[in-house]
């Protein structure tokens, strides 16, 4: 589904990705650790598009297709999803309108036409329920004055909304309790199917738990320097990261 | 002939049909001779720096027009606020509609301004409420006061709340080859009564055309008066709007400006809060594109203690557009425990773009709480590429902060179908389809 070969990316002429090579199938879960620095929201940024990155090397190809010349909205159509480690807030659009927004650019680039309200209604409800989300909230700004959690499980209700075929979750855990950590996992599982994919860019094996990866990579100084099955998650757990960076590996 | 000599030479030919003998003519006669003495306004002088008046005032405009009433209202239903009921006073080409227009004098008088001059029964309110407020501190009211004869008179007595809104509607047909018109409003509220307002001006052909309106509007103890001006005219199309407010203990008024066309608008809104525990709030929002140029001007003046005063004014500005801020507040020594807000927040889409805002601030009492902010900016990319994420393409989603950036003003209006128009107004504007009802 997703095949990144040597991708290498600058910022203000700064480097941040030294050549990742990544290759995800549809129905496979993969999750990235690796210290703070070191380029996994980099690297989930450029996989959704953002252009303040330069893609100096390497090419991403999603589906068959070149993603490189695509715009960030192109790339939405195309099933790519990104649950942002720091959600934007918007004040003065709610939720709710925000979603028929998100919804109806998607249609309108298949050619559909608007959803009919009384569908989108069920949706949202359906969505909503799901992430066990108070009806009062879709009618308040996005994400303005959101709790850091309340922010990330907005983040996957969308994700639900939307059914991307990749989905990456940049931190998507990070400051959730218990509960909501569960009724995360809830939709993401949800998700989960033979024809999509899911990637977690997590500091925690407690997400992994419930979300369980086929594979996990380690990320440090932006490259992958390891990776493995679930079991590497809890020997990082114990071990942190040092025995992993290049100038300590044998 | 100079724009200035020829209104100064026709308001001869102007006091034959008037009545030369009445009170409101040696207002006129007084008048003219101030705008002769003092003209139009130039940059030379602070209040007018960043807005010339060359490009308005070198066209021959017509001051007198021909009766014309070929109008229809299928050709201006969709300028009026048409599905509430509401009384309308519609002008064309400066010239009172009876056809087109309701006016009403069952309980509250929504009329004429030529015919409550003309009344006697009206001659008590005229006599002490006309031209008491208006400032003379620029030739266009004086020029307005001189040739005062037509344009909206409202009288809302003691206890009562009017039971729909009125809309003040000119026309112009661009039957002339250039107009000027000067409407002269007096809105009169009394004691505990209420109304709604909604004024527009809108040219139907692109002829030039110069609006000078003065309106003036007295707010008694305990009133509220909620108005609503809509700015959308052509490009040939210019205003300089002066309004003045004159507010008593208690009372409430509301002032939104939408300003989304026209080739030069200039708003001098001033309010005077004379007595306590008054409510004003300003708000406007700004979206022009293509040499507009939009200047909102506002003073708001406490002059006793306990009250508050609100402004936000927010703007939008793409290619070539100019805009102008310009927020006086001042607090006199006696007016303690005043709270006056102001915020000025505008985005340039383009580099050509330019805004000018400037508060000013006199205050002279100590205990007051004043806050003021501007900002100039422009989109914020990190939420742009949020929004873009989520499929929604970069020209909607553009639209879509802008959108969010002005929904705010909005909040405080309090006629839904005006908030509908607006909304969709604003999608208009920014020419999108937002994938949901605005
Ligand atoms: N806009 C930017 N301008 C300059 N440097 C940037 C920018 N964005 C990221 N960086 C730098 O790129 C490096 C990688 O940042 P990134 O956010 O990808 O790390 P991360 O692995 O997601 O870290 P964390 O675990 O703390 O979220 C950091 O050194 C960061 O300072
Ligand atoms: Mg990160």
């Amino acid at each position: 589904m997703l095949k990144i070969k040597d991708l290498h990316a600058t910022i203000e002429d700064k480097e941040i990705l030294k050549g990742i090579n990544l290759e995800i199938n549809a129905g496979e879960v993969h999750a990235i650790m690796g210290p703070n620095g070191s380029g996994k929201s980099t690297l989930s940024s450029v996989i959704a598009g953002k252009e303040e990155f330069e893609m100096t090397q390497g090419e991403i190809v999603f589906e068959g297709e070149d993603l490189t010349e695509l715009d960030p909205e192109e790339r939405a159509h195309r099933g790519i999803f990104l649950s942002f480690q720091y959600p934007v807030e918007i004040p003065g659009v709610s939720v709710t309108n925000f979603m028929k927004a998100s919804i109806n650019a998607h249609r309108k680039s298949q050619g559909q036409d608007d959803m009919p309200a009384n569908e989108m209604l069920k949706l949202i409800r359906e969505k909503s329920e799901l992430l066990e989300i108070d009806r009062k909230f879709l009618s308040r700004s996005l994400n303005q004055g959101f709790s850091g959690g309340e922010k990330k499980r907005n983040e996957i209700f969308q994700m639900a909304m939307l059914n991307p075929k990749l989905a990456i979750l940049d931190e998507t855990d990070s400051g959730l309790d218990i509960d909501a950590l569960k009724v995360v996992a809830k939709g993401v599982n949800k998700l989960r199917s033979a024809d999509n994919a899911v990637l977690l860019i997590t500091h925690y094996q407690r997400l992994l738990d419930y979300i369980i990866p086929d594979v996990v990579h380690v990320m440090v100084d932006g490259q992958i320097v390891k990776s493995g099955g679930k079991e590497l998650a809890h020997e990082l757990e114990e071990r942190g990261y040092d025995w992993l960076r290049p100038e300590n590996a044998i | 002939m100079e724009l200035k000599d020829k209104l100064i030479s026709s308001f001869l030919a102007f006091e034959e049909a008037c009545d030369v003998d009445s009170d409101i003519h040696n207002l006129r006669c007084e008048a003219i001779k101030e705008f002769e003495t003092m003209g139009f306004p130039s940059k030379k002088q602070e209040a007018w720096k960043y807005t010339s008046l060359n490009s308005v005032l070198k066209y021959d405009y017509s001051v007198f027009p021909k009766k014309e009433d070929a109008i229809e209202y299928r050709d201006i239903k969709k300028y009026l606020i048409h599905d509430i009921d509401t009384y309308n006073l519609i002008f064309i080409d400066g010239i009172f509609s009876s056809h087109l227009s309701q006016t009403t004098h069952d309980k509250i008088d929504v009329c004429l301004m030529s015919s409550a001059m003309a009344k006697p029964k009206y001659k008590g309110i005229i006599d002490q409420y006309f031209n008491k407020i208006v400032s003379k501190e620029n030739g266009f009211n004086s020029l307005n006061t001189a040739f005062a004869r037509e344009g909206a008179f409202i009288h809302i007595p003691k206890n009562i709340a009017a039971n729909k809104p009125v809309q003040i509607i000119n026309f112009a047909t661009g039957n002339e080859s250039a107009l000027m018109i000067q409407p002269r409003n007096l809105i009169v509220v009394e004691e505990n009564a209420q109304i709604q307002i909604i004024e527009r001006h809108q040219s139907l052909t692109d002829h030039p055309v110069l609006t000078n309106s003065v309106t003036e509007i007295f707010a008694a103890k305990r009133a509220t008066v909620d108005y609503y001006k809509i700015q959308n005219d052509r490009p040939s199309a210019s205003l300089i709007d002066n309004t003045f407010i004159d507010q008593k203990d208690d009372s409430n008024c509301s002032m939104h400006t939408f300003s989304f066309g026209g080739k030069l608008t200039r708003n001098n809104l001033n309010f005077y809060q004379r007595g306590e525990h008054i409510d004003s709030t300003l708000k406007g929002i700004t979206i022009i594109e293509d040499k507009q140029h939009v200047d909102h001007n506002t003073l708001v003046h406490h002059i006793f203690p306990n009250c508050e005063s609100h402004q936000d004014y927010k703007g939008i500005f793409a290619e070539k557009s100019t805009g102008v801020f310009n927020g006086k507040i001042v607090v006199e020594k006696e007016a303690q425990k005043i709270n006056a807000f102001q915020s000025n927040n505008n985005i340039l889409l383009d580099d050509s773009a330019t805004i000018n805002s400037k508060p000013q601030l006199e205050i002279f009492a100590d205990d007051v709480k004043c806050s003021h902010g501007c900002t100039i900016g422009q989109l914020d990319e990190d939420s742009l590429f949020y929004l873009r994420s989520r499929g929604i393409p970069l020209k909607e989603a553009k639209a879509l902060l802008m959108y969010a950036f002005a929904n705010n003003v909005l909040e405080s209006v309090k006629i839904p179908e005006i908030k509908k128009r607006i909304t969709h107004q604003i999608a208009l504007k920014l020419g999108v389809s937002l994938g949901f009802d605005l």
